[in-house]
């Protein structure tokens, strides 16, 4: 187990090498400008030597595969550069964006399991049924719904129509100060939407995998011995039932960056993906690199995780080291 | 039997959310009803945050920043007056020399007293190569700065430099905090301490800036004791949030304005702006640089028409980037929308109508591109306009919408519709615009106007300081502009505020002041927001 985690973080390297230079080479080819998206509208105005010089203080002047290689360089001492759009250090940023992003990812993860799991299980019981057919046809239909327009949608009903939860940011709008009462409010929202957006790929997987399990011969024997039927489905059907989903959880986390990104821009929560679209659409290279990197690295980490719990769960299939 | 812990779990689930919603539901709103919330707070709700609160890197550059003071200010009638200098500069003869007289006992909100040392600093940061300010051409007039005692400070100029003290409006930074840190990224950046009215106590970006009043501010603590400014992208979400009480202030378009009109909570307010919407006519288009087109198109353009429609009457017809309501236009220089006389025009300079009706002068078709910046629905709806408008006196205006990035390698040859204006001072504007020297320079000078005339009035007109050759200067630069225009100017378009009624100034009611294209954060009715007093 340990020596498959550390093979894969050895393979982990020339993967974040690729990604970071790929991110230079594509930010570069874009026709985005770090200088006009410095200055903003006062480089509507700017002298021509003014752009210049600020070209050349941001080292936009460079080429890119340069710049790279001095990037990798101060990243390999643990400095990781100014933000230009931010006007501040990467490391600020990140630090400052970060908490708030993986608080909302996380509740919504949970949100996803928790009630993917649930809803799963009992539509396995009776598969179907009423409750089957009404919360399966729902999952296809939160399968092909854009995680921005469900939050929208949310928006729309929740704190326009209703005026039940707030429409968007961390606190209330009056507020200076962060409180806990008030985040939590300000979180339902997002974090729903975001988990809804998850969870029909955990429902539709625990209602195959237990509804299967519930049909197999092992759990017949469970029932035919007389087994108490909570017994038969917690511990025949659902642990069995469970191993597909468990490779799904660490699978689902590029959707569930990609998602975040999307809601966190509809509800203004101050996470860190605001920051990687505007550091994108600024050709901003210490902080998008840096955000790729953090992004690439939650994905490894995802699917070795979800490896290393599948070994767990089910001991037949074991480490591939 | 066995469902049974499964539903029970249903069950505790379910009651959690709907205690989570209620518990929502139950959490008041923290700025209250429109009409309703606590007099000592505003919430106004702008359309775009600063990229930076440092003086160093741009912020406060044109004065009325929340945080900081200029050494001087500009008042509600854009009258210079003293801020952190005790009285306006006094101007050596040559106009090369402005000496300030800097006010005593004026401290930084740190508690850091204020000196003759953080102008220096400030000025010499912003002049500095190396501090990424992208607004430093507009003090390329400035050689040097320096202190001569603890309260004075004596600039020195290249040339002279008429307009030179509005300049000096710009924020001061501390140079004790600000001195000692990088000046691109240091915290001072994002966590600036001034001598404004108010401190700031919190930037999420993207979402909002909260300030708390100065208890120690040299012009008196302001009442209004909680100010927050929400960043809010969207139009129609800043307008329902002002109906919904979060927000008690916001910059809203005519239209959206126009459905508060009969709430008697809140008031709508107009500022006059110099924020003009013109299209570029670049002298190396064949087409687009003949006089003959081009003064065509000055009178074929109807104008009223784009003030009614598009702007909903918030706006005036422009014919050049002074405003008609400004003193410094020049009368009678107003063009009547003439689609005859602009036919006239074309016909006599041998511009032909051709099969399709598009005119053809030497196998040249009357048409050219017409370029704005997408997704602004504002600059879209004048291509539009001014593209029919060119139709109907036979010169085909192709409009393509791009990014600025698309945009800029066309626009030397190509239409652009661009936007501007800084009030303040003629020179502003029209130097930038129409001085030959400064074709393709940037963003310069877009359309490579050059006429000697205007190049010589525009220098005139800065380097005197004497109002009554002044005035002429401009007068010539705005005839010449009748004659040979460079660009056509569609409209003025005017800034649209409804703000919750339970504030007061000694003025009696809000005012604002004339506003410049950009909208800073001092822009808007809550430009003095230091002076408000909550009514009885």
């Amino acid at each position: 187990m340990a020596r498959m985690a550390a093979r894969r973080a050895l393979a982990a390297v020339p993967v974040l090498l690729g990604v970071t230079l790929a991110v230079f080479a594509v930010a570069a080819a874009s026709p985005f400008d770090p200088v006009k998206a410095y200055a903003g509208t006062a480089g509507l105005t700017a002298s021509q030597e003014n752009l210049d010089q600020l070209r050349a203080n941001l080292g936009a002047d460079r080429p890119w595969y340069t710049r790279w290689w001095e990037w990798l360089g101060h990243a390999l001492r643990g400095d990781l550069g100014d933000s230009g759009v931010m006007r501040q250090p990467v490391a600020d940023v990140v630090a400052e964006r970060i908490g708030w992003s993986a608080l909302l990812a996380g509740t919504a993860f949970l949100v996803a399991i928790l009630l993917g799991t649930l809803l799963g299980v009992l539509a396995a019981r009776r598969r179907g049924g009423l409750l089957d057919r009404a919360v399966s046809s729902l999952a296809y239909t939160l399968e092909a719904a854009p995680a921005f327009w469900l939050g929208l949608l949310a928006v729309w009903f929740f704190a326009l129509e209703l005026g039940a939860l707030p429409p968007g940011g961390l606190t209330d709008t009056a507020g200076d100060t962060v409180t806990a009462g008030q985040v939590a409010t300000h979180l339902v929202l997002p974090a729903l939407v975001l988990g809804l957006s998850q969870l029909p790929w955990f429902f539709l997987y625990v209602r195959q995998g237990v509804g299967d399990a519930l049909d197999e011969d092992p759990v017949r024997g469970a029932r035919a011995r007389g087994l108490a039927e909570r017994t038969v489905l917690t511990g025949h059907a659902l642990r069995s039932g469970m191993l597909p989903m468990l490779t799904l959880v660490g699978s689902r986390i590029p959707e569930l960056i990609t998602g975040a990104l999307l809601v966190e821009t509809v509800f203004s929560w101050p996470g860190i993906a605001a920051a990687t679209v505007q550091a994108a659409v600024s050709a901003d290279f210490p902080l998008l690199a840096a955000l790729t990197v953090l992004a690439t690295a939650a994905v490894l980490l995802g699917n070795l995780l979800s490896d290393l719990l599948y070994g767990l769960a089910d001991p037949r299939v074991g480490f591939d080291g | 039997m066995a469902a049974r812990p499964v539903r029970r779990a249903t069950a505790a689930i379910l009651t959690g959310v709907t205690a989570l919603t209620a518990a929502a539901c139950a959490n008041p709103d923290g700025a209250g009803n429109g009409a309703g919330g606590p007099r000592d707070s505003a919430v106004v709700g702008i359309a775009a945050e600063p990229d930076t609160l440092s003086p160093l890197l741009g912020y406060g550059k044109d004065g009325n920043s929340k945080i900081f003071d200029g050494l001087l200010a500009l008042d509600a009638g854009m009258r210079l007056r003293p801020a952190l200098a005790t009285a306006l500069p006094t101007v050596s003869a040559d106009g090369l020399t402005y000496t300030y007289t800097l006010r005593k006992g004026v401290t930084f909100s740190d508690g850091t007293p204020f000196t003759a040392r953080d102008v220096v600093f400030t000025y010499r940061a912003v002049l500095d190569p190396k501090t990424n300010n992208p607004s430093r051409s507009e003090l390329d007039a400035l050689k040097d700065v320096r202190a001569t005692g603890d309260d004075t400070v004596v600039f020195t100029l290249k040339y002279p430099y008429a307009p030179f003290a509005r300049r000096t409006v710009l924020a001061i930074a501390p140079e004790h905090i600000a001195g000692k840190q990088d000046v691109n990224s240091g915290p001072f950046t994002t966590r600036p301490i001034g001598t404004g009215p108010y401190i700031l106590t919190g930037w999420t970006r993207g979402e909002k800036l909260t300030f708390r009043a100065n208890p120690h501010y040299w012009g008196g603590a302001p009442a209004v004791e909680k100010f927050t400014m929400a960043v809010v992208k969207d139009d129609d979400v800043r307008a329902t949030r002002l109906r919904a009480g979060d927000l008690d202030a916001a910059i809203l378009p005519p239209n959206l304005a126009a459905g508060f009109r009969a709430d008697k909570t809140r008031k709508a307010h107009t500022a006059t702006t110099f924020d003009y919407r013109t299209v570029t006519l670049p002298s190396r288009n064949r087409v687009a640089g003949d006089v003959a087109v081009r003064r065509a198109l000055d009178l074929a353009v109807d104008r009223q028409t784009m003030v009614d429609k598009i702007l909903e009457g918030a706006g005036k017809p422009a014919y050049g980037p002074v405003p008609t309501d400004s003193p410094w236009f020049a009368k009678g220089t107003e063009r009547r929308h003439d689609l005859a006389g602009a036919r006239k025009i074309l016909d006599e300079a041998g511009w032909k109508p051709g099969p399709d009706g598009v005119r053809v002068k030497n196998g040249v078709r009357a048409a050219f591109p017409l370029w704005y910046l997408s997704g602004d629905k504002l600059r879209q709806d004048h291509a539009l306009a001014y593209a029919s408008d060119a139709k109907k006196a036979g010169i085909e205006i192709a409009t393509q919408a791009g990014t600025w990035e698309v945009i800029e390698p066309r626009m030397k040859t190509d239409a652009v519709l661009a936007g501007g204006g800084a009030p303040g001072d003629p020179d502003f504007d029209q130097y930038l615009l129409l001085k030959s020297e400064l074709a393709g320079d940037g963003f310069n000078n877009m359309a490579s106007y050059a006429s000697p005339a205007v190049d010589r009035a525009l220098e005139d007109g800065r380097r005197t300081s004497d109002p009554a050759r002044r005035r002429a200067a401009y007068d010539t630069v705005q005839r010449e502009l009748v004659k040979n225009p460079g660009y056509t100017f569609l409209t003025h378009v005017a800034h649209v505020y409804v703000v919750a009624d339970r504030w007061t100034t000694a003025a009696g009611r809000l005012t604002t002041q004339v506003e410049p294209h950009e909208h800073g954060l001092g822009s808007g009715p809550w430009w003095n927001v230091e002076d408000w007093t909550p009514k009885q």
